[in-house]
């Protein structure tokens, strides 16, 4: 008798022992977010409110972080996941082709792939959530390119390196821009240059437009570290070219204002805390399937309000956050404190 | 006869002929582009290569007992992580203190790699790999995970790269007083000597009653402390500290001390030979973007063809070298 009941325990145990782990998915989304490597601040911000938000709604979040900002890296990183029973992907890629074979196995194994920030190609993903679209970021640079250069002269890009995705795509689009409309035909696009997001790099590389081109009244950096090293250089050198682009306002503080004194007069930089905020809800209701991907589905993003799934230039589906914000002397005391 | 003693003066002094190939160099950049020649663009080529230049100094002691350290630049970011945050923070304050502090700090990350390497026979190469992400990771943790101290919160610390002292930018100073003691204290200290001794040949350094140990302890110290100092230069320069900071530079330095003449396999290369080299990296890195219509892709390339072409040459010329040695002894 005492033998049956025990076994009748034991076997009511493995039944629920192979059923509480049904359970445990049920009750949240297990998100992986895979970083482009450790030390982005950017990313951190996003990656913060990214937390927060799924918590919030019950979901567990681990942040992986590749060892470099490689795609080689994060190759190795997804390798790990695959294995794991996470629901969703969530990525900043450093290459836009190269993680197509590893995510298409992670798609296989039923896991659902969300990039954000910097995007992989259509087919590696199930939607990309933009921080504004390329042509909102191009739009706004190229009319503060405009603005300061007072409608006319020569301006140049410092860009991060020669194949980074996001910067690529914002300086063609700038230059679609400038083509199409009659408004940028006296400005003269003189050079990209590339400081691969190193201060000593760029450091050269705006001395070096500085010197080569005399007359040159803009440079448009669309970096972090680039901007930051050009605003340096420009104020410690009381150079009359002026600099904008995107950056971060706490670390532009010291070069923001108006007048000679300061090298930047205004900048830009996406909402990052709505980014990651908005990526959030997006691999929740992925992995929910209340949305798969495609074009025209819609849905709530929390505080944010409603989005719309809708198509992206290079052929797949995004969801876009919306306008950059513009950093200018008179908000940028206030929001160093945020970024 | 004549063509001998002309091939002798050359091999005899490998640092002239380091230094008309930057001279070279720098005529042609100039001709092409006139900008460069001015004394704003050198003290600016010497602020935006300081900490490579001083870095080189202490990778020259390195080498010359038959090491590497490539966890040089984890050093210096670890090193100006402390003082850039502590200054965030407002934990400390000024000039000299974070420089001290930073000094302070890379000398104790030399000392533990240099314990490593003397006491426990643990290969160079690998000793300092470990220790290169140990660092790194650790200037990522004390950044609370990427934070920047960045120019607003640097307060006036980040004001000695702009300000000068008898008309030269404090940072060109600081590079010039390292040089001038390091030549001093290779070339006529008993230390210094010592160093050269052990690289040459560690058995007769040994014999002869140096601790071998105790030397290659003293050239990763060394290294240690001008990895802090540079540490605390590339947050003044650049007025911000980041974790990522220099990442991969500790090749420029290697490459700068290659160039310059330094043995990999030790006991050969001088002060003056890791400055020339340190300057003509510098000039390639500044000199490459200068030329217009320049495909800024191939600047990587270039460098590394330079640095290959110069290294074969040094080897041609120590060949001649050896065999002009050799054949003395022989009559």
């Amino acid at each position: 008798m005492n033998k049956k009941l025990v076994s009748a325990i034991l076997c009511g145990a493995m039944v629920l022992g192979t059923v509480s782990p049904v359970f445990a998915e049920e009750d949240g989304v297990k998100i992986a977010l895979v970083a482009k490597s450790a030390g982005n601040a950017f990313f951190e911000i996003a990656a913060a409110s990214f937390v927060e938000t799924a918590e919030a709604e019950g979901s567990t979040v681990d942040i992986i972080y590749p060892e470099e900002a490689t795609a080689d890296a994060q190759i190795k990183s997804l390798d790990n996941l695959i294995s794991q029973d996470y629901d969703v992907i969530c990525i900043s890629a450093n290459d836009e082709n190269a993680l197509q074979a590893k995510l298409e196995e992670a798609m296989d194994a039923g896991i659902k792939v969300v990039s954000f920030d910097s995007a992989v190609n259509s087919d590696s993903r199930q939607v990309f959530v933009n921080q504004a679209g390329v042509t909102e970021v191009a739009q706004a640079l190229m009319d503060a390119v405009y603005d300061i250069a007072g409608g006319e002269g020569q301006w140049a890009i410092l860009s991060a390196t020669s194949q980074a995705t996001n910067q690529n795509a914002w300086i063609d689009a700038m230059k679609e821009i400038m083509e199409s409309d009659e408004k940028y035909a006296d400005l003269e696009l003189v050079e990209v240059a590339y400081g691969d997001d190193e201060s000593q790099k760029s450091t050269d590389q705006t001395e070096a437009l500085v010197t080569n081109y005399p007359d040159l009244k803009v440079i448009c950096a669309p970096t972090t570290v680039g901007i930051a090293a050009a605003a340096k250089y420009l104020q410690d050198n009381d150079c009359t070219c002026k600099l904008t682009g995107l950056g971060l306002p706490s670390e532009m503080l010291e070069y923001t204002g108006e007048g000679d004194d300061y090298s930047c007069p205004y900048f830009y930089l996406w909402d990052m805390q709505g980014l990651g905020t908005l990526a959030a809800y997006t691999s929740i209701a992925i992995a929910n399937e209340e949305i798969t991907g495609a074009e025209g589905e819609t849905f709530t993003a929390g505080d944010l309000g409603d989005y719309t799934i809708v198509a992206a230039s290079d052929g797949g589906t995004e969801i876009v956050l919306g306008l950059p914000l513009e950093f200018n002397p008179d908000n940028i005391e206030e929001m160093a404190e945020l970024y | 006869m004549e063509k001998k003693s002309l091939m002798k003066r050359i091999t005899g002094s490998r640092e002239a002929l380091l230094a008309a190939i930057l001279i070279l160099m720098i005529v042609v950049v100039t001709i092409i582009n006139p900008a460069f020649f001015t004394p704003k663009s050198f003290s600016n080529l010497i602020k935006n290569n300081a900490v490579t230049m001083v870095m080189a100094l202490g990778m020259l002691c390195v080498m010359l007992v038959g090491g590497i350290d490539i966890s040089i630049t984890s050093t210096l970011a670890f090193s100006g992580m402390w003082i850039g945050m502590l200054i965030k923070y407002e934990y400390i304050s000024g000039t000299i203190l974070p420089f001290l502090l930073a000094i302070l700090i890379g000398t104790c990350c030399g000392f533990i790699v240099g314990l490593v390497i003397s006491r426990a026979d643990v290969p160079p190469i690998i000793a300092t790999m470990g220790f290169m992400y140990i660092y790194r990771a650790m200037a990522y943790l004390i950044s609370n995970g990427g934070e920047w101290a960045s120019a607003a919160a640097l307060g006036t610390f980040k004001d000695f790269a702009t300000s000068r002292f008898l008309g030269l930018n404090c940072v060109v100073w600081v590079v010039i007083i390292c040089y001038v003691i390091f030549f001093f204290f290779m070339r006529w200290t008993r230390l210094g000597r010592k160093i050269y001794a052990v690289g040459s040949n560690p058995e007769a350094a040994e014999v002869s009653g140096i601790n071998v140990r105790n030397i290659k302890l003293m050239v990763y110290t060394i290294m240690g402390c001008l990895a802090g100092l540079a540490g605390a230069l590339q947050v003044a320069v650049y007025a911000s500290a980041m974790p990522n900071m220099q990442k991969g530079g500790e090749m420029d330095v290697i490459a700068a001390c290659v160039i310059g003449g330094v043995s990999m396999s030790g006991g050969r290369g001088t002060v003056v030979g890791a400055l020339l080299g340190a300057l003509i990296l510098a000039t390639i890195a500044k000199a490459l973007p200068l030329i217009p219509f320049f495909d800024q892709l191939w600047l990587n390339t270039i460098k590394g063809v330079i640095i290959l072409v110069v290294v074969v040459m040094n080897v041609i010329l120590q060949r001649t070298a050896d065999a002009n040695a050799l054949k003395r002894r022989e009559m």
